[in-house]
């Protein structure tokens, strides 16, 4: 009976998890072609060893190579990971002090401000992009608050640059920076900062030497909860953005979409999960790790 | 230092609602130009009422979301026995992994490579192909919602029932089941949710025939703002709230029962 439990999900993840995956790789190393499948070349199973030399042999990096050599693509993995960085960073900058006030707030507060802090999280992601079109576009809310209170002359263009596409990433993702955060300061001791106070620390000293330090496990989860995913972001880069802010997620789209490139997009595809979620998902599963050894 | 605080609460919490309470306001807003305040009215909501497309893809997100949600429950309560009771079998670690997956992988990742898959094998794409992605995706969120009450149930109590002859099923049914319940409609939720805030992955499986409300939605932002939007959007980030607090409420019983 308890042997029995995992057989169903097991099957249902290698069927839609891990087949999707495998299946990516063989496309993203077939032939590019914009026509429909079958592509070439197929495993031919009933050929036994011998089909698997033929299958080998005809495996077609060519797509690979395209990307590392056209300007396109390596400029969008280079945007792709300078604007989820500079993001992560300014979320830190954001995050902290925010998830310090909800762990000294009162214990009663405390599950509330929680609550706040998720709703937007769970709300839909689309809209909440959306939403900032009409306070960012020239006509928008921004600009005329910047124009009446003289900051500016002329309307801001904020629309479609790199820096709404900051903004967005920032605003989107503050939630996934702030709560694992939170969950560390709110299990700190108070007797630490305390102690710093006691032995004559101003705040902001007892902040550097005691507390950021303490709240590092917090900060490289959060940073590692934002990243992976804001480096594959699509709905941000593409309502934002503009037609000039290239990002991976929004390339493997438009190769998909648009130019109808399969193999191509699976090889985006690949390359991601190689280079970008696979090494971040090892790292973080150290952490853990790290995290749960006995000291 | 508190002064500190509340300004550091106060801003943060403001980033995060204005962009909503700004679609919300103007979405009553008489005038067709989003940014020009025309006077309050609701004529934009009888608008959204008329809009038949819409309105069909309303029912197919909630069909998609009510399936995937209930499929995702089932297989991610399994998975999340499994991995707490199922002792050791044979290939854990890789299940553990598998499981997780989903929660990390970048939705245009997930959206592809289940679409090569679905054409692979030759499964027509329209609903069956969401519920299936959709499914997949809840899947990992239940097992962690389930897993982390399992991990805080008493043992004790399931180890009385057998002691006094009730059968595994009978224990299941009778103890364990009633006690992660709550954790169960949450992720349930947390499942219903997910689908029906989809865009990504759904655009990569769907078929025609089968356009959700994010699809749709989608096609008209691209075009620009429309108060027509703000109205639809206000009504679907109010129910998600609703559902989002149900579930809180639902997960946070589990503290104090």
């Amino acid at each position: 009976m308890r042997r029995l439990l995992p057989v169903l999900p097991y099957l249902w993840l290698g069927a839609f998890v891990l087949l999707p995956v495998v299946i990516t790789l063989k496309i993203s190393l077939s032939a590019p072609a914009t026509a429909q499948p079958p592509y070439l070349p197929v495993l031919d199973w009933s050929a036994g060893i011998e089909g698997w030399g033929t299958f080998l042999e005809a495996l077609d990096f060519a797509n690979f190579d395209t990307l590392a050599n056209d300007a396109l693509y390596r400029d969008a993995a280079l945007s792709s990971l300078t604007l989820a960085a500079i993001a992560t960073a300014i979320l830190a900058l954001i995050g902290t002090p925010v998830a310090l006030a909800m762990a000294r707030a009162s214990p009663r507060a405390q599950p509330l401000l929680v609550a706040l802090v998720i709703v937007p999280f769970w709300t839909s992601f689309l809209i909440r992009i959306y939403a900032w079109i009409a306070i960012l576009k020239p006509e928008g809310l921004l600009s005329a608050a910047a124009m009446t209170l003289g900051l500016s002359a002329q309307p801001l263009d904020i629309l479609n640059t790199q820096g709404a596409v900051l903004i967005g990433l920032t605003y989107a993702y503050l939630p996934f920076m702030v709560l694992p955060l939170y969950a560390v300061l709110a299990k700190l001791d108070p007797r630490l900062t305390e102690a710093a106070a006691d032995l004559g620390a101003g705040p902001v000293r007892t902040f550097w030497t005691v507390t950021l330090p303490l709240a590092r496990p917090g900060l490289t989860a959060g940073a590692l909860l934002c990243f992976v995913p804001m480096v594959g972001e699509f709905i941000i880069p593409d309502l934002l953005g503009g037609s000039d802010t290239l990002m991976l997620g929004r390339v493997l789209w438009s190769e998909f979409f648009s130019n109808r490139d399969w193999p191509l997009a699976a090889s985006v595809a690949i390359l991601v999960l190689v280079l970008i979620v696979g090494p971040l998902m090892v790292f973080r599963e150290a952490q853990q790790r790290r995290a749960e050894a006995p000291r | 230092m508190r002064a500190l605080d509340r300004v550091a609460l106060i801003l943060g919490l403001g980033f995060l609602y204005a962009p909503i309470l700004v679609l919300a306001v103007y979405s009553f807003n008489a005038s067709a130009l989003v940014t020009v305040w025309g006077g309050f009215s609701t004529r934009w909501y009888g608008v959204l009422f008329a809009d038949a497309p819409l309105i069909e893809a309303a029912r197919v997100s909630l069909l998609v979301a009510l399936c995937a949600a209930t499929l995702a429950t089932i297989l991610g309560t399994l998975a999340a026995l499994a991995l707490d009771r199922g002792g050791r079998f044979a290939g854990r670690g890789a299940f553990t992994g598998l499981v997780s997956v989903p929660l990390v992988m970048p939705e245009v990742i997930t959206g592809l490579s289940l679409l090569l898959l679905f054409v692979g094998v030759g499964l027509d794409r329209g609903i069956l192909t969401i519920v299936i992605a959709h499914a997949t995706l809840g899947l990992g969120f239940v097992a962690v919602i389930v897993g982390a009450r399992l991990r805080g149930l008493d043992r004790a109590l399931e180890e009385a029932a057998s002691d006094l002859g009730a059968g595994a099923a009978r224990v299941f049914a009778t103890i364990t089941l009633p006690l992660i319940a709550p954790s169960v409609a949450a992720g349930f939720l947390l499942a219903f949710t997910l689908s029906l805030d989809d865009l990504v992955i759904a655009s990569f499986v769907s078929g025609p025939g089968s356009t959700t409300l994010p699809m749709r939605l989608y096609s008209q932002v691209r075009l620009g703002v429309n108060p027509e939007i703000n109205a639809a959007s206000t009504l679907l980030v109010g129910a998600v709230t609703a559902l989002v607090l149900t579930a809180s409420w639902l997960s946070g019983r589990r503290a104090s029962a």
